[in-house]
C-alpha cells in the first residue's frame, strides 16, 4: 500500500508498484491535465511536481511516490491562476497546448527556484520539454513575464 | 451555389437551441470539385473529400442573446476554432463576448471538414461572412417588423439593431423568436460589410480556449474518457503489409489489469485508412496494456516490403532523378539550348519524415445497437466515419464523430486508421475501447512524407542567369495509398513548388520520375513543398554564388518582371483553387522578398568565420512568403539560430496574431526537419522509435527569434499553417553555407553533414 498525496487529498494505490505516476494521475484518478508523450523522458508532456520538484511522471514508479506530495497542472493555480499560467495568456503561448502543462509546471519549478533566469538557464531548464508547434520563442518570453509578475 | 434556410423549428436542432431560438442553415448547392474541373485526378483525396459539396453551416441564436457558431474544422492549434466563427460573427455585429463556438461533429452538411492543406479560411471566408449577413438582414428584418417601419431604416450595432431616427433598439435575443419565423432573403439581398467597417477581420482575437489550453482543462482525444471503457495497445506488423502468422499470448495474460487479447486483420491493399492489423493487449488502464504487449510473442508474415532498404532506396532513387522523366511541364526547348560548356548540376535529398505530434495517435469508440459513437483527436471526421462505417460494415450515418482537440496533427490526424482500430475492437468486444498508441507506434507506423530525390541542372550565361532549366523530382506518391500501382507524382503534389518555378527563363523543362512505395506516404505540413522548394531555392543559392551575385537580386533576376504566370495546357492544381481567383503572380513573390531584404537588413549582412545569412522564398499553399535566416555555426559544429526574418503575402488576414504564430512555429518546424528529420528502413522496419532516435528542435536549437511581418493586402485569403515551412528550410540551408562554405544537399544534417 503506498500512501501519497495528490494535489492536497490523501491518496492510497495498492497496484502495480512499478506503474509510473502518469498513469495512476491519468487513468486512475481522471487528473488528464498531465499528458502522455513519449514514455521516456524525453519530451516532458508527463512533468508534475514532486515536493515542489518538476518530475516526469511517465518514468517516475509508483513505488518512488510514497509519502510524497505531487502536484499537478489542476492545482497549480489552485487560488487563481499561478503567474507562469497568466503570462502565459498574456503572450498567447499555446498552440496546440498538448505539451503546455508539462512546459508550465518546468517553468514553475524553474522559477522558484531561479526568480530571475538567463536565457541560458531558461535553455537549461526548459530543453528536456518538447514543443512540436515550435512555441519556444514565446515560452521564453514568457518565462520572463512571470518573473516579474512574481518579483 | 449557396442556399440559406431558416430552419428553427427543426425537430433535429431542439436539442442545441432552445423555444424561441433563431436557427440558420446553410444548403450548398453541389458544385464540381476544383481538382475535377482542373482535369486532374482527385484519386489521392479520400472519399469523404470528394463527397463533401454539400454542406450546411449553423448559427444559432438564443433568446438571452447568446449567439452559438458551429465550428466545423478541427483545432490542432492554428486558432481555426476561434478565427472562423470571428468571422460570422463580425458581419453579424455580434458581440463577440457573446458568442459561444460548439465543435461540429463528422457531417458532410458542413461541406469539406478535412482541416489541412491550409485552407480553412480560404474555403469558408465567404461562407461564414453570408452566413453572418443573412442572419443580420433576419434581425434587422424582425425588428422591422416590431417597429413598423421599412426595413432600410433599421441598422445594427453590437448585438441590437437600431432605428436611428427614433432612438429605438432591440437586442438579438429579443428579436430571435420573431428572426426565427421569417423567410431566409435572396442571396442578392445581402449586403456584406466593407472591409473598413470590419469589426474583428483583419484584427484577430486570442484563442477562445487559451485559459483552458494553460490550466490542462482542455479535452484532447487522449483524455477522452467513457463509463466502462477499457484501453487497448496494438502490436502492429513491424512491416508495412506484413501479418501476423502465430501469436502466444501466455505470458500478456498473466500481467495484472490485462484482460484478453484480440487480433485485428490485416489490410486488404491499397491500404487507404484502414487498421494495419495486429494484436490488440486489452487491458483495465494504459500501463497495463502496455505491460503485456511486452510479453507478447508473435511471429510475422513480413511480405514483400521486408526486402526495402532505405540506404539502397536512396541510391535507386538518385539513379531515376538522372534519367529521363515524365515532362510535366516544358518553356522553350532544353535539349537544344544545354551546351556542354557552363553547366551546373546537383543532387538533393530528402528523406521519410514522421510527423510525431506531441500527442500520439489515440481514439475512444463505442459499438452499440448497431452504431458506433466515436471521440478522436481527428483532422477528418468524414474519413473517420467513412472507413468505421466500411470495415463493420454500418452505414456512414450510424458513425457519430465527435472531434476532440488535437494534441497537434500536421497532417497525421487526416488519416483515421486508429478511429477504426477503436471501433473494430469495440465491435469485438461489446464495450468502449479507448485505443492508446505508444510514442514507438506513432513513429513507426506513420503515413510519412514521402522520401525525393531532386536533380538539378542549369546552363548560365556570361552574368551567371541560366538560359536553360531542368528539374526531375522523384519520389513514391501519396496516391500509392489508395492505387498501389501508382509510381509517379500526382499533378496535387507536383504543384507543390515543383510545376509552378515561377523563374522567367527561355528554357524549361520539369520532369518526375517513379518511385515504388513501401510505406504508407502521406502528407505532412508542406507536403512536397518541403523537398521541392529545398531543391529548387539551395539550387538558386548555388548559382548565385557561382555567379557571385547577391542571392537576392539574382532571384529577383530570374523571377523577372511582376506577371501572372501562364499555365495554359500545363496541369496545374493550384491547391484546389480558382486559378482566376488565386492566380500565380511574380510581383506578390517579388513583394515579400523585397519586405524581407529591407526588413533583415539583407543588404548590411555580412557572412562568415562561423556566421551566416541564408535566403530562399516560395509560394505554397497560394501564400508568398520570402525568409531570412541568420546562423552561427562554432568551431565544434554546434549551429544556434539566432534571427530568423520572414515576410508574408497571404491575402487578406483574419487574425494577424494567429498568422504570427504559425510562422514562428514553421521555422521550429523547419529546423527540425533540417537537423535532424530522417525515417531509414532495414528489411522493411523502420529504424527509429522515439525522440532519442527522431529528435526534434528543443528550445535551444530552434530559432532564438522570428520576426514575422505581414503584408496588407485586400486579395482574397490564403494558406498560414503550411507556408512557412519551406522557405525556411531553404533559407537555413543556404546560411549555413554562407557560414562554412559547405553545401547541405542531403537531408538531414545530422546525417550527412560533418563540421569539423
Amino acid at each position: 500500500m503506498i500512501k501519497l498525496k495528490v494535489n492536497g487529498i490523501d491518496r492510497t494505490f495498492d497496484g502495480d508498484p512499478e506503474m509510473p505516476l502518469l498513469w495512476y494521475v491519468r487513468d486512475i484518478l481522471a487528473l488528464t491535465g498531465t499528458k502522455f508523450g513519449c514514455g521516456m523522458a524525453l519530451c516532458g508532456a508527463c512533468t508534475v511536481h514532486k515536493n515542489g520538484q518538476a518530475i516526469r511522471s511517465c518514468v517516475t514508479p509508483m513505488s518512488a511516490t510514497a509519502g510524497s506530495e505531487i502536484r499537478t497542472i489542476e492545482d497549480l493555480g489552485a487560488n487563481g491562476l499561478h503567474p507562469v499560467q497568466r503570462a502565459w495568456m498574456e503572450l498567447n503561448v499555446p498552440q496546440c497546448g498538448y505539451c503546455q502543462s508539462g512546459q508550465i509546471m518546468q517553468a514553475a519549478s524553474l522559477l522558484k527556484g531561479t526568480p530571475h533566469p538567463t536565457d541560458q538557464e531558461i535553455d537549461d531548464a526548459m530543453a528536456g520539454n518538447i514543443c512540436r508547434c515550435g512555441t519556444y520563442q514565446r515560452i521564453r518570453q514568457a518565462i520572463k513575464l512571470a518573473a516579474e509578475k512574481v518579483a | 451555389m449557396r442556399q440559406i434556410e431558416n430552419v428553427s423549428r427543426r425537430k433535429f436542432l431542439q436539442g442545441a437551441f432552445g423555444a424561441g431560438a433563431f436557427v440558420l442553415a446553410i444548403r450548398y448547392v453541389p458544385l464540381i470539385p476544383p481538382l475535377l474541373a482542373q482535369g486532374a485526378p482527385a484519386d489521392w483525396q479520400s472519399e469523404a473529400d470528394r463527397a463533401a459539396f454539400h454542406p450546411n453551416l449553423f448559427v444559432g441564436i438564443q433568446a438571452d442573446g447568446t449567439v452559438y457558431i458551429v465550428a466545423h474544422r478541427s483545432e490542432m492549434g492554428t486558432v481555426i476554432r476561434t478565427s472562423l466563427p470571428l468571422v460570422l460573427a463580425d458581419e453579424l455585429d455580434a458581440d463577440w463576448n457573446r458568442v459561444k463556438v460548439d465543435q461540429g461533429i463528422g457531417d458532410k452538411r458542413y461541406g469539406d471538414q478535412n482541416t489541412d492543406g491550409s485552407q480553412s479560411v480560404r474555403r469558408f471566408f465567404t461562407t461564414m461572412r453570408e452566413c453572418g449577413a443573412t442572419a443580420r438582414l433576419m434581425l434587422m428584418q424582425a425588428a422591422a417588423s416590431r417597429w413598423n417601419i421599412p426595413v432600410a431604416e433599421c441598422s445594427t450595432e453590437l448585438h441590437a439593431v437600431i432605428h436611428k431616427a427614433s432612438g429605438r433598439r432591440l437586442g438579438y435575443g429579443e428579436l430571435a423568436a420573431g428572426a426565427a419565423q421569417l423567410p431566409v432573403p435572396k442571396k442578392e439581398d445581402l449586403q456584406l460589410k466593407k472591409p473598413a467597417d470590419w469589426l474583428y477581420i483583419g484584427k484577430g482575437m486570442k484563442s477562445i480556449d487559451l485559459e483552458n489550453l494553460c490550466t490542462g482543462k482542455v479535452v484532447f482525444g487522449m483524455d477522452a474518457r467513457m463509463d466502462g471503457m477499457v484501453y487497448a495497445s496494438i502490436e502492429h506488423p513491424p512491416v508495412f503489409g506484413g501479418k501476423v502468422k502465430t501469436v502466444d499470448d501466455r505470458e500478456t495474460l498473466k500481467v495484472a489489469g490485462v484482460r484478453q487479447t484480440v487480433s485485428i486483420d490485416p489490410f486488404k491493399p491499397p491500404a487507404a485508412f484502414q487498421p494495419l492489423g495486429g494484436v490488440a493487449v486489452i487491458a483495465d488502464n494504459t500501463w497495463a496494456a502496455f505491460q503485456g504487449r511486452k510479453k507478447l510473442k508473435i511471429t510475422w508474415d513480413n511480405g514483400p516490403n521486408e526486402s526495402y532498404d532505405s540506404a539502397e532506396y536512396k541510391k535507386e532513387l538518385r539513379e531515376t532523378a538522372h534519367k529521363p522523366g515524365k515532362v510535366i511541364r516544358s518553356v522553350g526547348d532544353p535539349d537544344k539550348t544545354f551546351p556542354t560548356e557552363n553547366v551546373v548540376e546537383a543532387d538533393y535529398y530528402v528523406p521519410l519524415l514522421a510527423h510525431a505530434p506531441m500527442e500520439p495517435m489515440v481514439a475512444l469508440a463505442e459499438f452499440k445497437d448497431g452504431k458506433v459513437t466515436a471521440w478522436a483527436p481527428t483532422q477528418n471526421p468524414q474519413a473517420a466515419q467513412a472507413i468505421v462505417s466500411s470495415e463493420l460494415g454500418i452505414a456512414k450515418e450510424d458513425v457519430v464523430c465527435h472531434v476532440t482537440f488535437l494534441g497537434g496533427g500536421f497532417g497525421r490526424k487526416s488519416k483515421p486508421d486508429y478511429v477504426a482500430e477503436a471501433a473494430v475492437l469495440s465491435k469485438k468486444l461489446g464495450r468502449p475501447v479507448k485505443v492508446v498508441w505508444k510514442r514507438e507506434d506513432d513513429v513507426q507506423f506513420d503515413y510519412y512524407n514521402a522520401v525525393a530525390a531532386m536533380y538539378m541542372k542549369a546552363a548560365v550565361d556570361e552574368k551567371g542567369k541560366p538560359t536553360a532549366w531542368l528539374q526531375r523530382s522523384v519520389f513514391p506518391p501519396i496516391s500509392s495509398i489508395f492505387d498501389v500501382t501508382q509510381v509517379y507524382g500526382d499533378p496535387p503534389h507536383l504543384a507543390q513548388g515543383w510545376t509552378d518555378l515561377p523563374y522567367d527563363l527561355p528554357s524549361i523543362r520539369i520532369e518526375n520520375g517513379p518511385a515504388q512505395a513501401h510505406v504508407r506516404i502521406g502528407w505532412l505540413r508542406s507536403v512536397a513543398n518541403i523537398y521541392h522548394g529545398f531543391a529548387v531555392q539551395c539550387f538558386t543559392d548555388e548559382l548565385a554564388h557561382r555567379a557571385h551575385r547577391d542571392p537576392v537580386e539574382y532571384q529577383l533576376d530570374l523571377i523577372g518582371p511582376p506577371r501572372t504566370i501562364d499555365f495554359t495546357n500545363v496541369t496545374y492544381p493550384n491547391y484546389g483553387a480558382d486559378y482566376k481567383t488565386y492566380p500565380w503572380e511574380t510581383g506578390r513573390l517579388r513583394g515579400v522578398i523585397e519586405t524581407v531584404a529591407e526588413k533583415s537588413g539583407w543588404a548590411k549582412k555580412k557572412s562568415g568565420k562561423g556566421r551566416g545569412f541564408g535566403f530562399a522564398a516560395h509560394r505554397s499553399f497560394l501564400t508568398y512568403v520570402a525568409t531570412v535566416v541568420e546562423v552561427e555555426v562554432s568551431d565544434n559544429g554546434t549551429i544556434r539560430i539566432p534571427r530568423v526574418d520572414t515576410a508574408v503575402d497571404a491575402g487578406i488576414v483574419v487574425n494577424p496574431e494567429a498568422l504570427r504564430a504559425q510562422f514562428e512555429g514553421a521555422a521550429v518546424f523547419g529546423t527540425s526537419i533540417v537537423r535532424s528529420g530522417e525515417i531509414t528502413a532495414k528489411n522493411g522496419v523502420i529504424q527509429q522509435s522515439n525522440f532519442n532516435d527522431y529528435p526534434v528542435a528543443r528550445i535551444n536549437e530552434a530559432p532564438a527569434h522570428t520576426n514575422v511581418y505581414i503584408t496588407e493586402s485586400s486579395a482574397p485569403p490564403a494558406g498560414v499553417g503550411e507556408p512557412g515551412v519551406p522557405p525556411f528550410v531553404a533559407a537555413f540551408c543556404n546560411a549555413i553555407f554562407a557560414a562554412t562554405g559547405k553545401r547541405v544537399r542531403d537531408l538531414p544534417l545530422s546525417s550527412n553533414f560533418n563540421f569539423g
